[in-house]
């Protein structure tokens, strides 16, 4: 309700002076194409290092932005592995040591699988108007789609990247390519789109090419094999006994 | 005429108890700097060889690349066909594979909740086998303060503080929370059956050891290792050799465009270990040459005294008729007997003094309290064949030196104005 609150009153500023596009206006609308319903998803990393190319396919039960529930699928050393996110807590589960461990502290520094994601990247607000102030620096034509080009600034001071370069599809509403950076100005991660798909109505991104600059390999790519959304997830599945049970 | 000197010298202690003791105290000093460094530099050596480089180690040139993050994803595949290979061309050669790594030791509650977490720096080394050389050299039979070494899979030791950081007991089962070398995170049950004490601040603050198949399978390290160490079998480095045989195998199987090609570092090679140990051998020549020049300063200035004491023995030998050169020979012979008894007596009480710091050792764990360096917390002296005669060098020069210069006051005295001399 907050958020449509303001999202109008963006609109309004939109309308009235009509000459200025507002980059915390477009951030919402990106936020807005996310979406926060319950969705069930398949995917595989292709993580591309530098000995060679591995896949993980994972699915994953997610209720709006801060509940996650995620299964390992293959290879079978990783099968069975399983992660939840509730909130700003995040517990893995492996079959082998029938252990929970919480992962906190520089544990989130942590690739996850051998990707070019950290356990820090899972863990952050999806909501990016609620930790970045955003600005329109320029327009753009990536996979030709024009595109607004907006620097993203951290309004928090805990944060994982200070500061992003993001290039929003402008009709789409959909980021497809990515620049994060550290404090100092250092480049840290880069994403690409590779392809985009209409799904229920929806524009998703679906391959992406994460880069961990200060990692070599080539990258890691996540295919969504199949979305689903509006899924009936029960409540239990977001619990730590489901980590055992499921 | 040796013994004619030798019976003046001890009838007139005058001539000789002052340069006598300079002498003693000096060669005393040297030997006993001399037996310190060197045991110093044996430590070293020591440590780093039985934990860390071995005499020489092989790596993909990757891994040896960072070295000092023990980059696991870069290590090598396929070591056990190539220490047999080793083995056959390398005589008189122990190999043996490790892994190093580190993680969280996570120990659970009667819940499998986290009761206790700690960092852990791991090595893996192979503990299991009958004729594995790793119980020898890490030396983990003396290092084991509780319960016992590992005799199956699955079986850990601890450093032992890590043990009364976390309240750890022995039977209890500790998860490891490491990473895989594709970069998983992966966890694996471990049952502790001993803690250790290593004697190595770095090591003891959070050390675990387990064997190389468990450390392979819980980092899906299969037939991969990140370091193959050699050690000579009489487990004493030799520089030159290991160095030469460093030169001997990247010959013949290092890549330059293969960067997972194995690549072979003599020990002192790795981690900045040359100037360790170059200081530690320049140490030694300057505190040599320092006694050299001060105890000359020294004897010198007690060569001048005693020819003005002795300046009227002096003017009656050259008013007899002896030449003012036999004089300055006797003088030197004198010297130099002075300093001959005075480094045999300084040596003996040089080598007792080190021969104690040898076997009792100085602690200096509270100065490492911090340190990563792989260094013993007890540094000790070492006596060697050396330490016997390195205090004739300072002890003999300096005696000469000391005399040669005072004793040049001989050739200024005028026989003319001896006869005045002696009127005064």
């Amino acid at each position: 309700m907050k958020g449509n609150l303001v999202l109008i009153v963006l609109l309004m500023t939109v309308i009235v002076f009509g000459q200025e596009i507002s980059g915390d206006y477009l951030l919402m609308k990106v936020d807005e194409n996310i979406g926060s319903d319950n969705k069930i998803t398949v995917g595989e990393m292709v993580v591309k290092g530098r000995r060679g190319t591995r896949r993980i396919k994972s699915k994953s039960w997610i209720q709006g932005m801060e509940k996650s529930f995620t299964e390992y699928l293959a290879p079978a050393r990783e099968k069975g592995t399983k992660m939840l996110k509730l909130e700003e807590q995040l517990w893995t589960y492996t079959p082998t040591t029938d252990r929970t461990i919480k992962i906190s502290g520089h544990m989130l520094w942590q690739s996850v699988m051998g990707s070019d994601l950290s356990y820090e990247d899972l863990m952050e607000d999806t909501k990016l108007h609620n930790i970045y102030s955003a600005q329109v620096t320029g327009e753009a034509v990536i996979q030709e789609r024009p595109c607004w080009i907006l620097l993203l600034e951290a309004k928090v001071s805990d944060v994982a990247y200070y500061k992003r370069r993001v290039w929003v599809d402008k009709e789409r509403d959909l980021v497809l390519r990515e620049n994060r950076y550290a404090k100092s100005g250092k480049l840290l991660k880069t994403t690409e789109v590779l392809q985009v798909k209409n799904i229920g109505g929806r524009w998703i991104a679906s391959r992406v090419l994460f880069k961990d600059v200060l990692k070599s390999g080539e990258g890691t790519e996540f295919v969504l094999e199949s979305i689903e959304f509006n899924a009936a997830i029960p409540e239990y599945i977001f619990s730590k006994a489901a980590l055992k049970k499921l | 005429m040796i013994p004619f000197l030798f019976k003046g010298l001890i009838r007139d202690r005058s001539r000789s108890m002052m340069p006598l003791l300079t002498v003693i105290a000096g060669v005393m000093l040297t030997v006993l700097m001399y037996c310190w460094v060197k045991g110093t530099e044996t430590e070293i050596i020591r440590a780093s060889a039985n934990f860390s480089t071995g005499h020489v180690k092989v790596m993909s040139r990757a891994y040896a690349q960072n070295e000092d993050q023990v980059p696991n994803d870069l290590a090598y595949f396929g070591f056990a066909q190539l220490i047999a290979r080793m083995d056959q061309e390398f005589d008189g050669m122990v190999w043996t594979p490790r892994i190093r790594f580190g993680g969280l030791l996570d120990i659970p509650d009667e819940y499998g909740e986290t009761r206790s977490q700690g960092p852990v720096a791991g090595i893996a080394v192979d503990l299991l086998s009958p004729n594995s050389p790793e119980k020898e050299i890490l030396n983990l039979d003396e290092a084991l303060t509780n319960g016992r070494l590992p005799e199956r899979p699955g079986e850990l030791l601890i450093s032992e503080e890590f043990a009364e950081l976390f309240g750890v007991e022995i039977g209890e089962t500790a998860t490891l929370v490491s990473s895989t070398m594709y970069g998983s995170m992966t966890t694996y049950n471990f049952v502790i059956v001993g803690t250790v004490r290593f004697g190595i601040s770095a090591m003891d603050r959070g050390a675990m050891l387990i064997d190389i198949t468990d450390a392979q399978y819980a980092l899906d390290m299969n037939d991969a290792a990140g370091e193959i160490l050699g050690f000579f079998d009489d487990h004493i480095y030799r520089d030159k050799q290991a160095q030469a045989m460093a030169v001997s195998f990247n010959n013949q199987y290092t890549d330059p465009d293969d960067e997972f090609s194995p690549l072979m570092l003599a020990l002192r090679e790795q981690g900045g270990l040359s100037q360790t140990l170059d200081m530690a051998s320049a140490v030694s020549t300057v505190v040599i040459v320092i006694f050299v020049v001060v105890m000359s300063i020294v004897l010198w200035n007690a060569g001048l005294m005693g020819s003005l004491r002795r300046y009227g023995e002096i003017g009656v030998r050259l008013a007899i008729g002896e030449e003012k050169g036999h004089i300055y020979r006797t003088l030197i012979m004198e010297a130099l007997m002075i300093g001959a008894v005075g480094s045999i007596l300084g040596t003996g009480l040089g080598i007792a003094f080190s021969y104690y710091l040898q076997v009792q050792g100085l602690d200096i764990s509270a100065v490492l309290k911090n340190a990563s360096m792989i260094i013993s917390d007890v540094m000790r002296a070492q006596v060697t064949p050396t330490s016997f005669i390195i205090g004739f060098v300072p002890g003999l020069l300096a005696t000469f030196l000391g005399t040669a210069i005072s004793g040049l006051g001989i050739y200024r005295r005028q026989t003319s104005q001896l006869a005045k001399e002696f009127e005064s």
